[in-house]
C-alpha cells in the first residue's frame, strides 16, 4: 500500500457525491487525485500516530449546505485537518469539508496550488457563501488566528468569535453544526508565538514548542460533533442580535470542550 | 437586421459575422486590417474606428444593431495607439450608435476585466468590482472601455447596450490571448501555482454574442464555456511542455528561449486564476455550450499542428 495512496480513501473519494467531471475536477478545481493524496497521508496519521476518536457524526447531515463550527486548538491547522479526514473516513457517504485557509497560504508557492485543489480556499466571504448555496459541508473556526495562537495553558480556552459565520448562516439558511476539538495543545503544545518573524515570512506568527518547532507528538485526539444549531433571523439583523446568536453557539463548543475533556479524563 | 460589426477583420469577428450573414443579417464591418475572403455582400470599410469616415458609415447606413469588437487586446506593446483606440473607439461607437438611431450595441469584453489576486474571490459575479489594474496594469484601457461601455446603460437609456465579459476563447482561429499563449513548444508557469483557467470554443463564443443580439440582451453579463480547468492540465492537454520557473525569473524568461512574450503583469494570472459566473446569461438567453474542454483544446492541437 501506497503512503500515497489509500485504498479506503480511494474508495471514499469515490463516493463523495461531488460533480467531478472527467478529469477528475469539480467546478472548483477540487481534484480527485490530490484529495486521494492528502487524505491518504491524513488518514495514517488519524489511525495510527493521534488514534483520533470521534463522537456525534450522526449530527452531521449526509448531503446538503452545512457549516461545522469549532474550536481551535494547536499551533497549525491540525484540528482542521483532523476534522477534514473524520468527514472522509467516517461519514456514510464521506464528506468533504471544506476550510476558509487565511489569506497568507494563497502567496506561498505549492502552498497555494495545494489549497486549490483541495478545496481548502481562502477565507472570503463570497467564496464561503458560493460554497454554502453549492450545498458544500463548510469547515469554519470562529477564533481566526487568535485560536491557533492559544498557548499551552491555554488550550482548553475560548477565546473571542468573528460574528461573520453567524450572518452566513443566516443567509444561506445552513445548519451550524458545532464542535469541539480536544488534544491539538497537547499535541503541538505551545510555550510562544514569535510575531515578528511571522510577519516577515507573510504568516500571523509562528508557534513555538518545547521541542522549538511546531511538529506533534503523538497523543490521542478526540472530536466531538454537537446537534445541528438552526439559527432564525436575518443576516443583515443589528450587531447586538447577532452576537448573542454567536454567544449562543460559542456556549455550545464550549460544552463540547467540556465533555470532551472529562471523556479523555475518565478514559 | 442590419448589423454594424467594428473590427470585424478579428478572427473572432470574423466568425460572428460569417454566422449573422448565414441566418440572413445584412452584415457591414469597420477595420483598419483587410478581410480578403469576407462573404462577397458583407460590405467592409477599411478605415479607422475614430475617424470621421466611419461616423459616415454610421450616417448612411444606419445599422440597427452594433457589435462592437474593435478592442485592440494585445498586450506585448503597450502604446499610445492602443489606449487611443480602446477608450476613445468606444466612445466613438456609443455616441455615433446613439446619434444614427442605432437600436442595440453589444459591447464585446474579457473577463479579465475582473483581475487575478490571491485574495479575490473564486468565481466572479458581474457586480464584482475590477481588480485588474492593481495587479495587472497593462489592461487598465480595456477595463476603462469596459466601464465606458457600461455607462451607455444610463447615458443612452433608448440604446439597448449589452456588455459581454467573455472567457478567454480556444479553437481553430488560433487567436486570442490564451492561443497566442500557447502558441510554442514550451509554455512558461510559475513555480508553485497552477490556477484555473477558463476558455471556450471560438464557435461558442460567436454564439453566444449572436444570441446577445436575438435577445435584445440589456446589462452586463459573464460569458463563459465549460468548467475551467488548472493550466498545467491545459497546456498537456494541448500537447505542450508546461517549464515552471520561479517567480522572480519569469520576467527574465519572457520571449526568450522558446517562451511567449508577456507583459510583467501577466505573472498574477499565471499564479491565481479569473473565473466567472455566466449563469446570469444562461438564464437570459438559454445559451449551452456545445464544446467541451476537451474539444475545445482538440480543435485548437489540431490546428496549430
Amino acid at each position: 500500500m501506497s503512503l500515497l495512496r489509500d485504498p479506503e480513501v480511494v474508495e471514499r473519494v469515490e463516493r463523495l457525491e461531488l460533480p467531478f467531471n472527467r478529469h477528475g475536477l469539480d467546478p472548483y478545481g477540487v481534484s480527485k487525485r490530490e484529495i486521494v493524496r492528502w487524505l491518504s497521508i491524513l488518514a495514517w496519521f488519524y489511525r495510527n500516530y493521534f488514534h483520533v476518536r470521534v463522537d456525534g457524526i450522526e449530527h452531521v447531515p449526509p448531503r446538503g449546505r452545512a457549516m461545522l463550527v469549532g474550536n481551535h486548538s494547536g499551533g497549525v491547522a491540525l484540528d482542521g485537518a483532523m476534522v477534514v479526514a473524520s468527514m472522509l473516513l467516517e461519514m456514510d457517504p464521506p464528506r468533504l469539508a471544506q476550510g476558509m485557509a487565511d489569506k497568507f497560504i494563497n502567496l506561498i508557492p505549492f502552498a497555494s496550488e495545494w489549497t486549490m485543489r483541495t478545496g481548502q480556499f481562502t477565507g472570503l466571504p463570497e467564496n464561503a457563501e458560493r460554497l454554502l448555496r453549492d450545498d458544500r459541508l463548510l469547515m469554519v473556526f470562529p477564533e481566526g488566528a487568535r485560536g491557533t495562537a492559544k498557548l499551552y495553558w491555554e488550550r482548553h480556552s475560548l477565546v473571542e468569535f468573528g460574528s461573520g459565520f453567524v450572518r452566513l448562516a443566516l443567509a444561506t439558511g445552513a445548519p451550524i453544526i458545532p464542535f469541539a476539538f480536544i488534544g491539538g495543545g497537547d499535541a503541538i503544545p505551545t510555550i510562544a508565538n514569535l510575531y515578528r518573524l511571522g510577519k516577515l515570512l507573510r504568516a500571523p506568527y509562528i508557534p513555538v514548542t518545547p521541542w522549538l518547532l511546531p511538529l506533534p507528538r503523538s497523543v490521542p485526539l478526540r472530536v466531538l460533533y454537537g446537534e445541528p444549531i438552526r439559527l432564525e433571523g436575518a443576516a443583515s439583523d443589528e450587531d447586538s442580535i447577532i452576537e448573542a446568536k454567536v454567544a449562543v453557539v460559542k456556549a455550545r463548543v464550549k460544552a463540547l470542550i467540556d465533555k470532551g475533556k472529562q471523556m479523555s479524563l475518565a478514559k | 437586421m442590419k448589423v454594424l460589426i467594428p473590427g470585424i477583420a478579428g478572427q473572432l469577428a470574423r466568425i460572428v459575422a460569417t454566422k449573422l450573414h448565414a441566418a440572413g443579417h445584412e452584415v457591414l464591418g469597420i477595420d483598419r486590417r483587410p478581410w480578403h475572403d469576407a462573404p462577397k455582400d458583407v460590405e467592409i470599410f477599411q478605415i479607422d474606428i475614430r475617424k470621421r469616415a466611419a461616423e459616415d458609415v454610421f450616417r448612411k447606413h444606419r445599422p440597427e444593431a452594433v457589435i462592437h469588437m474593435a478592442t485592440v487586446t494585445h498586450l506585448t506593446v503597450r502604446n499610445e495607439d492602443r489606449y487611443r483606440i480602446n477608450l476613445f473607439g468606444t466612445r466613438a461607437v456609443f455616441d455615433h450608435c446613439a446619434h444614427y438611431g442605432a437600436k442595440r450595441c453589444i459591447f464585446v469584453g474579457r473577463h479579465t476585466y475582473y483581475g487575478a489576486a490571491a485574495d479575490s474571490s473564486l468565481y466572479h459575479g458581474e457586480e464584482d468590482p475590477p481588480f485588474a489594474m492593481t495587479t495587472f496594469p497593462e489592461l487598465a484601457d480595456l477595463v476603462a472601455a469596459d466601464l465606458y461601455a457600461g455607462s451607455a446603460l444610463w447615458r443612452y437609456p433608448e440604446l439597448d447596450t449589452s456588455v459581454l465579459r467573455l472567457c478567454y476563447t480556444l479553437g481553430p482561429s488560433l487567436s486570442g490571448t490564451l492561443a497566442t499563449f500557447l502558441r510554442g513548444r514550451r509554455v512558461p508557469t510559475v513555480l508553485g501555482f497552477d490556477p484555473l483557467f477558463q476558455f471556450m470554443h471560438d464557435g461558442d463564443a460567436a454564439d453566444a454574442i449572436c444570441l446577445a443580439l436575438e435577445k435584445q440582451l440589456r446589462g452586463v453579463y459573464n460569458v463563459a464555456g465549460p468548467q475551467p480547468m488548472p493550466l498545467s492540465l491545459l497546456i498537456k492537454q494541448a500537447g505542450r511542455t508546461p517549464v515552471p520557473l520561479p517567480e522572480i525569473l519569469m520576467s527574465t524568461f519572457f520571449g526568450r528561449f522558446g517562451l511567449p512574450q508577456l507583459p510583467p503583469g501577466a505573472v498574477a494570472h499565471l499564479k491565481y486564476p479569473v473565473v466567472v459566473d455566466d449563469s446570469s446569461f444562461r438564464a437570459a438567453t438559454g445559451f449551452n455550450h456545445r464544446f467541451n474542454e476537451d474539444e475545445t483544446i482538440g480543435a485548437f492541437r489540431q490546428a496549430a499542428r
